[in-house]
């Protein structure tokens, strides 16, 4: 099976310089999400991949086989689209079947390879109508359909749920991971909703401004945020970022906020940062490292924090409370009745462990 | 007090008048070029107006064919039908072109509309002039060239707009599905377009088959179309109305029956056309 490698490739549009430089090896079978806001070069990367868009410079090599040269036809890739791009003036089996006709694929062999891949999406008994009479989910299956009836080297997909509403764009994201599973195909999915990717990749390929940000299995990334864009990107609720010292505290490290607050570093992490001490860091704390403090717990690496509850925002199986911290708003994940009224004093643990410290100056995570 | 239902009642009966009254002003000379065609020539002439024939008679029609007058319309349908054939073919491809990878830069499509704002009469002598050296001047060949240079812009330009509502990426799921450009033109663009097709063909198609001034300048007895002909029939001492007439109904139908066949579509391609720019 093919495996796709991107030798710096870059991309203008005019005089925008879209995608610089990217550099890429997606082995063969891994379902690998783009991810990025709009504008950073992601569906440009995936178009380019397609051949619907020529680089400037660079290569592309699908299965050891150069075929930035090629037109997309000759690429052996599938692709669905945002807009579903279904024929209106075709019947859904016609659709599905496009691209097996337009490949001349034997009669005989359309009609069972329709049927098998309408039976994966349980589009069966849709395939007499005509995409006006289907609703958004089923004409996205239908879309997927169109692609996986054919037996691509590459498969790929341009954000192909941000048209859906958000339940069925959870029940296709487990549809689409389930897909891959069965397929075992090699999967590229551009989106730039990061808990698609984070659901859905075996690999995350975040990009930012044209360039690849940080790729890695999502909760390395998650973990192990390379830089702050990283960091903040990725998370529901995103990570809260303070303005911070580092300072001796206590025998260790510590940060110190503005309005004063010292909070402590752990041992393990004191050691590395003790050449930075008295220089500023931006102090990263994600939302559910941030709970409740129950009485007579202490454990390395926990700091305790009275907070002024400014905020509420329950979700039912959560809650989200925005109080100052450093005279910055930060969010923290709450149980559902931890709090519950606004102006509300509680004392917060804040698990430092797992703080991730910027360097203001680079961004980059110390 | 009327009550609302009543006054929409009488609203509406009052635009049924409305339209029923203008349908018959307009249907009218219709009518009557129909009328006088089936007429003997002493209906034609009674007064006070035979509203109808006493019986209908062929004979104004049955001379036309005789007298080699019905070719003239065989000729129209020649050089329109295959001018419009022609046009529609290379604008399509034209404005696919200009609509897909800008060919021409941003305002190539306003230069081309431009060209068919050009009044015949500035360039009918200098055309008279080269078809003169060309060799062109009463033949099927000349004609149709003209026709479809002047109809090119206008499908140009009709279908620029058509392309443009097109879904890009209905065009891109076909390329990468294995199709060539020219598959997609042929299985995509031509199938999402049918209706603006059939619009801007039947316009192409009326624009050559009512065109007066080119025809008469450039044909002389072998090519000469209906509209030319029609005029023979205008006499300094006499005008042959049963002739007039039966040659304007044998003129008028090819455009009716091709209206009446494609006016789902039609409709349905201006109304396109409408929206855009």
């Amino acid at each position: 099976m093919a495996d796709l490698k991107i030798t710096a490739l870059h991309k203008y549009y005019g005089g925008v310089h879209a995608v610089r430089g990217i550099n890429l090896e997606i082995p063969a079978g891994e379902f690998t999400v783009l991810v990025g806001q709009s504008g950073c070069g992601k569906s440009t990367l995936l178009r380019t991949i397609a051949g619907l868009e020529e680089l400037d410079k660079g290569s592309i090599e699908i299965g050891g086989e150069v075929v930035h040269h090629l037109p997309p036809r000759d690429r052996d890739i599938a692709m669905v689209f945002q807009n579903y791009a279904l024929y209106p003036y075709m019947k859904v089996f016609d659709n599905i079947a496009f691209g097996l006709r337009s490949r001349k694929t034997p009669k005989a062999e359309i009609g069972p390879k329709v049927d098998r891949a309408a039976g994966m999406l349980g589009i069966h008994h849709l395939l007499d109508r005509y995409p006006r009479q289907l609703s958004g989910g089923q004409l996205q299956r239908v879309a997927i359909g169109r692609a996986i009836v054919r037996n691509a080297r590459l498969y790929l997909f341009d954000e192909p749920l941000s048209n859906l509403d958000a339940q069925l764009r959870d029940e296709m994201r487990g549809e689409i991971k389930r897909l891959h599973q069965e397929l075992g195909k090699t999967m590229i999915y551009v989106t730039h909703d990061q808990i698609e990717a984070m659901t859905m990749a075996d690999r995350i390929v975040l990009m930012r401004d044209g360039v690849i940000e940080q790729a890695g299995a999502p909760l390395d990334l998650f973990e192990r945020p390379a830089t702050k864009y990283v960091a903040g990107f990725l998370g529901s609720p995103s990570m809260n970022f303070v303005e911070a010292r580092l300072v001796a505290h206590g025998g260790g490290l510590g940060t110190l906020l503005d309005d004063g607050t010292a909070l402590p570093l752990p041992p393990s992490r004191s050691e590395k940062l003790s050449g930075r001490i008295d220089q500023s860091v931006i102090l990263g704390l994600r939302p559910e490292h941030m709970n409740r403090a129950h009485p007579g717990e202490s454990r390395s690496g926990l700091a305790h924090y009275a907070a002024t509850i400014e905020l509420l925002q329950p979700t039912g199986s959560r809650t989200y409370a925005t109080f100052k911290l450093g005279g910055t708003d930060v969010v923290a994940e709450l149980q559902p009745h931890d709090v519950t009224q606004i102006n509300q004093k509680i004392e917060l643990s804040i698990d430092m462990n797992r703080a991730v410290l910027v360097d203001p100056s680079t961004e980059k995570v110390l | 007090m009327m009550t609302i239902k009543q006054r929409a009642t009488i609203r509406t009966a009052l635009r049924l008048v409305a339209a029923v009254v203008i349908t018959l002003i307009f249907v009218f000379p219709m009518y009557w070029l129909f009328m006088i065609s089936f007429k003997t020539p002493e209906e034609i002439y009674s007064f006070p107006p035979k509203w109808y024939p006493g019986q209908i008679h062929f004979a104004n029609y049955a001379v036309l064919f005789k007298d080699g007058d019905a070719k003239t319309v065989w000729n129209s349908l020649v050089v329109a039908g295959s001018s419009t054939i022609i046009a529609m073919f290379l604008g399509t491809i034209c404005a696919y072109s200009i609509a897909r990878f800008r060919t021409g830069g941003e305002h190539l499509a306003n230069w081309i509309i431009s060209q068919r704002m050009i009044p015949p009469i500035a360039v009918v002598f200098p055309i008279f002039l080269l078809f003169v050296w060309l060799h062109l001047v009463d033949t099927y060949i000349g004609v149709i060239i003209l026709y479809t240079a002047f109809n090119l812009p206008y499908v140009i330009w009709m279908m620029r707009g058509y392309i443009l509502d097109i879904p890009k990426a209905l065009e891109e799921s076909a390329l990468v599905d294995g199709c060539t450009r020219w598959q997609v033109i042929w299985k995509v663009v031509f199938p999402m377009c049918r209706a603006g097709l059939f619009a801007t063909a039947i316009f192409t198609f009326v624009f050559a088959w009512n065109d007066f001034l080119f025809a008469l300048v450039l044909t002389r007895s072998e090519a000469t179309t209906y509209t030319v002909q029609i005029t023979h029939f205008f006499g300094g001492q006499s005008n042959f109305w049963a002739k007039i007439s039966a040659m304007s109904v044998l003129g008028t139908l090819p455009i009716f029956i091709a209206v009446a066949f494609m006016q789902r579509y039609l409709v349905r391609g201006i109304s396109l056309g409408a929206v855009k720019g």
